[in-house]
């Protein structure tokens, strides 16, 4: 009924100007991504739910899938400000109170500092707070919480009450109580936030939130091994009377047994002064000791070359 | 014995396409126009009670999101009757026994309906600016963004009627309004569609990236609130969103023509 | 070169929720219609009469077979701007007056701008609708609504008209007007392809005819020829009610009336009828031959079982 001609020619014209449209979406998603202007025009959560006409369950997902590209993006491009991922995670969880990943994903990466994080730790335990009001049962919120009030307010009176309250609560796990006793003990922040950082990793089930703890737990690593060589280097001084010219004099000395490594697997780099430093800071961020000189992050102005001890 | 008459694409394009703006002029669908016109001017009378500033704002989001939805449904409604109405009532047949090709057909109803649109949207264009000027007594240079906010209304218009078309080549009325509804909801939705693919693996990952890419992508063509605050629309988005339209009607009017092809008619 | 012709064309739907059955509407048909016949296409209702139609128009797919028209695949572009169509029960863009219809269809039809209004002017004079040509379509009548649909199949002057059932619809004076129509359209030397459940308006103008029963095609000839073959029959007129029950019992159809009587039956019987009629004592009026008509012959095929060859009166070529 038609000629074979006519077919091909729109079988072709189909499949190219799909093909077509696919790659120009990607460019419009990239596109819409990279907008500067910051205002969104989000309306207010009760005006939302109106709108979702009872289907507040998916709008939450929506704008928590929004809160999650809206990080991700910026992150990506080393952004120094989120000024909307609180308003969306709040929208989120004013929508849908009981999505518990958003309370954790906000816990961490609003408290964070830039550009790890949108840096406003009371807007993250403004969020949680709510959580707990509306979900009173949910002890891991309090333990969200305690990690905030613990690792970037450093307020551990606060923290050990937070999560005395938490391990009350039914199904609460033992190790609540734990966490409260060594808070309240005034344990080393390091130990702390390995503890904390550790357990965060075992539990999330959200991928981005786990690999920050793995980041957490290997910038930990770090300052550790940092401190431990540089007190290392200061004692070969101290017996031998000259600078340590390179890592082979300390494995023959018997200081060490080997080339030490960072958690990556690169050799620490050793400084004419005696100082230790990472060889890739870009990949192992949060590190407080260790970093090259002359090396910042972002926006934020580089650390003095010494840092007061614990 | 016969006259020798020679017809081209061109004019029977035209042709049929002419003769669906006529049909679309006659059907009293359109005279929502007029409604629409009073109720925006009503509308802006009564904003004069709130501050200035903030009417603008409204006046602006409620005109160009009413143009939308009306013309979405336009597109819908009249575009799923496009073929099978044809089909049903039989007025295809004395058409197909001309020499038109099977084609020209689809192409033309598209081209009908689309510019039925264009003029609808022109129309009530003109009736928004109406009551902005009432409001606002006078324009701005930045209300030339509002423009390109109809512009890619338009372009809204003309995803939907490709689709509609499409529908309307295989399915009966009904089938087809719910499959369009279904693509403008999830259409709308792409972008958090294509995050959510991004964030999740497995055969779900595919699954969600595969529907997130065949809806047409309607969020990229809303810049509503953007304009209502008096932002520019840059001239790549302008860009990008035409070809992607044009690109995506191509598809689907192609499945259109695939389909209708091999249609035996009842 | 044949008018139309048509090798085994074929067609076999699928019906049923899952497509198993197979429907027959058109078994394997081999016709040939002449340049400047009238060619009628008769059999009742559901015969395919209309799908044979739809088929030469390229409106459905054959299963099989091809078909030629003027020379040409049925289906070219080329074929459609010399023939016409008017389908069954047609239904037009109720929106549109008849003129706007006329001048539409000109444009696809490719006549050239300057001559639409005027071809189409003519076209509704000639088809009686000059009091209508500014009325909207949906306005129009069953028979007036026939009438459009032939003045838009003639309209671009075709060489072939295919017309489904033209007489549908129509008054005695709107079927008679269709037949002048049809009679001058031979005259300009078209063909004239036409189907119809009528068989008196076949008779009247076609001079070959082909009969279609349940998709088979079951005689292809001119009437004469068709009705030859059928045995005749007679008409006696007699005055005497008591014959009546034994002329039945030869196969008569009586009709009383006071005291005359007609009875029709098989012209072989004649002998034995006028002997009932002396026994009984009833007074012979008249007998008269009752002419075969193209009912007769088409009752008398289809009563027949279905065969695969099918009754051909004219010798092929």
């Amino acid at each position: 009924m038609t000629s074979r001609r006519a077919t091909v020619v729109f079988l072709v014209l189909l499949v190219g100007s799909m093909t077509g449209a696919v790659a120009t979406v990607r460019a419009l998603d990239r596109l819409r991504l990279s907008a500067t202007d910051e205002e969104l025009y989000i309306p207010s959560a009760p005006v939302l739910r109106r709108l979702s006409l009872g289907y507040t369950g998916l709008m939450a997902d929506l704008y928590w899938t929004r809160a999650v590209q809206y990080f991700g993006s910026r992150h990506h491009e080393r952004a120094a400000h989120y000024p909307l991922l609180s308003p969306l995670l709040d929208i989120t969880t004013q929508l849908d109170p009981r999505l518990m990943i958003a309370y954790e994903f906000g816990s961490i990466f609003l408290a964070q500092q830039p550009p790890e994080g949108a840096g406003q730790p009371e807007k993250a335990i403004e969020l949680v707070r709510r959580g707990i009001q509306t979900n009173p049962g949910a002890w891991r919120l309090y333990y969200h919480l305690g990690y905030i009030q613990a690792l970037e307010l450093h307020d551990y009176s606060a923290a050990a009450h937070t999560f005395e309250q938490g391990s009350r609560l039914p199904g609460a796990q033992p190790w609540m109580k734990i966490m409260a006793a060594i808070l309240a003990q005034h344990a080393s922040e390091r130990d702390l936030a390995r503890l904390l950082w550790g357990k965060i990793y075992e539990s999330t089930e959200d991928a981005s939130i786990r690999r920050n703890a793995a980041q957490h737990l290997r910038a930990l690593q770090v300052d550790d091994d940092v401190q431990r060589l540089e007190k290392i280097i200061d004692d070969f001084r101290s017996r031998f009377g000259r600078p340590l010219a390179n890592w082979n004099e300390l494995v023959a000395t018997g200081f060490l047994r080997r080339i030490p490594t960072d958690p990556l697997g690169k050799p620490y780099r050793l400084a004419p002064d005696g100082h230790v430093y990472v060889q890739s800071p870009q990949d192992l961020p949060f590190i407080k000791y260790g970093r090259p000189p002359q090396m910042g992050p972002g926006n934020i102005p580089s650390p003095p070359l010494s840092l007061p001890g614990d | 014995m016969t006259s020798a008459t020679h017809s081209t694409t061109i004019s029977r394009l035209t042709a049929i396409a002419a003769n669906t703006f006529r049909e679309a002029v006659r059907d009293r669908v359109l005279y929502n126009l007029i409604v629409f016109a009073l109720v925006l001017v009503g509308a802006a009378v009564l904003f004069g009670q709130i501050s200035i500033g903030i009417e603008k704002i409204v006046l602006i989001n409620l005109g160009l999101t009413a143009i939308s939805l009306f013309g979405i449904l336009i597109a819908i409604f009249i575009g799923i009757g496009l073929v099978s109405k044809e089909i049903d009532k039989r007025t295809l047949y004395t058409v197909l026994s001309r020499p038109v090709r099977r084609w020209e057909f689809i192409v033309g109803k598209f081209l009908g309906l689309s510019g039925t649109l264009v003029v609808n949207t022109s129309l009530m264009a003109l009736g928004f600016f109406a009551a902005l000027f009432y409001v606002t007594h006078g324009f701005s240079a930045q209300d030339v963004s509002l423009l390109a906010a109809l512009y890619f209304i338009v372009l809204q218009f003309v995803l939907m009627t490709a689709l509609a078309l499409l529908f309307s080549s295989f399915s009966t009325p009904i089938e087809s309004s719910v499959l369009a509804f279904a693509f403008f909801v999830i259409g709308s939705f792409a972008e958090e569609l294509r995050s959510f693919a991004a964030m999740v693996t497995g055969v779900t990952r595919w699954a969600s990236a595969a529907v997130a890419y065949i809806v047409p992508n309607f969020a990229a063509l809303n810049v509503i609130s953007p304009v209502a605050h008096g932002e520019a629309v840059s001239g790549r988005l302008l860009l990008f969103n035409t070809i992607y339209t044009l690109l995506y009607a191509a598809a689907a009017i192609s499945g259109a023509v695939l389909i209708f092809d091999r249609r035996d008619l009842k | 070169m044949n008018a139309i012709e048509t090798e085994a064309l074929e067609k076999r739907y699928r019906v049923g929720f899952w497509r198993a059955r197979p429907r027959i509407a058109l078994r394997p048909l081999t016709l040939a219609v002449r340049q400047g016949e009238v060619f009628g296409y008769l059999g009742p209702n559901g015969a395919g009469k209309t799908t044979t139609l739809k088929l030469l128009m390229g409106l459905v797919c054959p299963t099989a077979g091809r078909a030629r028209i003027l020379g040409l695949p049925h289906d070219s572009p080329a074929v459609k701007a010399r023939i016409g169509f008017l389908p069954e029960q047609p239904y037009f863009y109720d929106y549109l007056t008849a003129t706007e219809l006329l001048i539409y269809y000109a444009q696809l039809s490719g006549i050239p701008a300057g001559e639409r209004a005027d071809r189409a002017r003519r076209m509704i004079e000639r088809v009686g609708l000059a009091h209508a040509a500014r009325l909207q379509l949906r306005k129009f009548s069953k028979g007036m609504l026939q009438r459009v649909g032939i003045a838009q199949a003639i309209l671009h002057d075709p060489g072939v008209v295919f017309l489904d059932e033209p007489m549908s619809g129509l008054d005695p004076i709107g079927r008679r007007e269709v037949r002048d129509i049809i009679q001058d359209l031979k005259d300009e030397g078209k063909t004239v392809f036409f189907s119809t459940h009528i068989l008196s308006d076949a008779e009247a103008l076609c001079d070959r005819v082909a009969i279609l029963h349940k998709g088979e095609l079951r005689g292809v000839g001119a009437v004469s020829e068709l009705t030859a073959g059928v045995k005749g029959r007679v008409e006696v007129l007699y005055r005497g009610a008591a014959a009546t029950a034994s002329l039945q019992a030869l196969g008569a159809q009586t009709h009383v009336t006071g005291e005359t009587a007609r009875a029709v039956l098989p012209e072989d019987e004649l002998d034995a009828a006028i002997d009932a009629l002396r026994r009984s004592g009833a007074r012979l009026i008249a007998v008269t031959p009752v002419r075969t008509t193209l009912e007769d012959y088409f009752v008398a095929q289809l009563a027949s079982s279905p065969s695969t060859a099918p009754t051909k009166v004219e010798a092929r070529r």
